[in-house]
């Protein structure tokens, strides 16, 4: 058992099970903290993997943008009633049965006849050392028009739920 | 060093967790959580295989991932806004008005 190991399956254990959390508290505050937890969590394991970048982004962004929207949402929501209601809805036997056969198929492929994922061989090229000025070099040298056409999505989104959160809709 | 299948085997994991939240929960709130888990299960699988390729665009793709996600909440959460200022709910298996 080396440290990164061990690091890793802590990790990954309060991920799952926090996620587990999320999709069974009763109440929708719990749920939302122990999202936080999950989304911690695999910051951490961009962390293991040298993706300093995307930590800070999915800390900042996830956690502190995206949480928090959810957050106010939950406040404008009324909740004592959800309290008292069944959490999940008539049809999950037929829920669990799909997701059997959606287990069955991801175990299908990950096993693939004992040769795992069958990755091609590992590239020898070295691992580039700044890890947020690759990122950034890739993103606004090749991938410009991506970077563009998100922003536009991102001003459509705002325009649309400014819209649909409106006192008046008509 | 940590086998990449470790970090394929977590996100599928965390994908088939919020798999199971989107499709048996009433809640439109847990709901929409559930797909932000689903989201994050791909997010690792692209960083894994990133660093297995040991080049950024995976990354990259999961920068754009977030970006989306946020672009989704920001929407879902203000349909939800609309949705319970008409109907008094967010309880998914009531809002059936298209449906016959």
């Amino acid at each position: 058992m080396t440290l990164p190991l061990v690091a890793f399956g802590i990790l990954s254990v309060v991920a799952l099970v926090s996620a587990i959390l999320v999709i069974t508290r009763r109440n929708v505050v719990h749920s939302i903290i122990w999202l936080i937890v999950t989304l911690f969590a695999v910051g951490g394991i961009y962390l293991m993997q040298h993706a300093e970048f995307l930590f800070a982004v999915q800390v900042i962004l996830y956690v502190g943008g995206i949480m928090v929207l959810f957050l106010f949402v939950v406040m404008l929501v009324q909740l004592d009633v959800v309290m008292r209601q069944p959490r999940f809805n008539r049809q999950w036997q037929l829920a669990l049965v799909t997701v059997l056969l959606l287990v069955a198929q991801l175990g299908y492929v990950l096993y693939n006849r004992g040769h795992g994922l069958g990755l091609p061989a590992r590239p020898v090229v070295p691992e580039p050392l700044r890890n947020t000025q690759a990122v950034g070099q890739m993103l606004y040298q090749n991938y410009m028009l991506p970077v563009e056409i998100t922003s536009l999505l991102l001003l459509v989104a705002m325009i649309g739920a400014v819209i649909m959160a409106k006192k008046k809709f008509e | 060093m940590i086998p990449t299948e470790y970090y394929i085997f977590l996100g599928s994991g965390l994908f088939t967790i919020g798999v199971i939240g989107v499709l048996t929960r009433r809640n439109v709130l847990v709901i929409l959580m559930s797909i932000e888990l689903i989201l994050n299960a791909v997010n690792i699988n692209l960083v894994a295989l990133s660093q297995y390729f040991r080049s950024v665009d995976g990354q990259v793709f999961a920068i754009f991932v977030i970006a989306d996600a946020a672009a989704e909440a920001a929407i879902g959460l203000g349909l939800i806004i609309a949705l319970f200022r008409n109907k008094e709910t967010v309880n998914a298996d009531e809002i059936d008005l298209l449906k016959w």
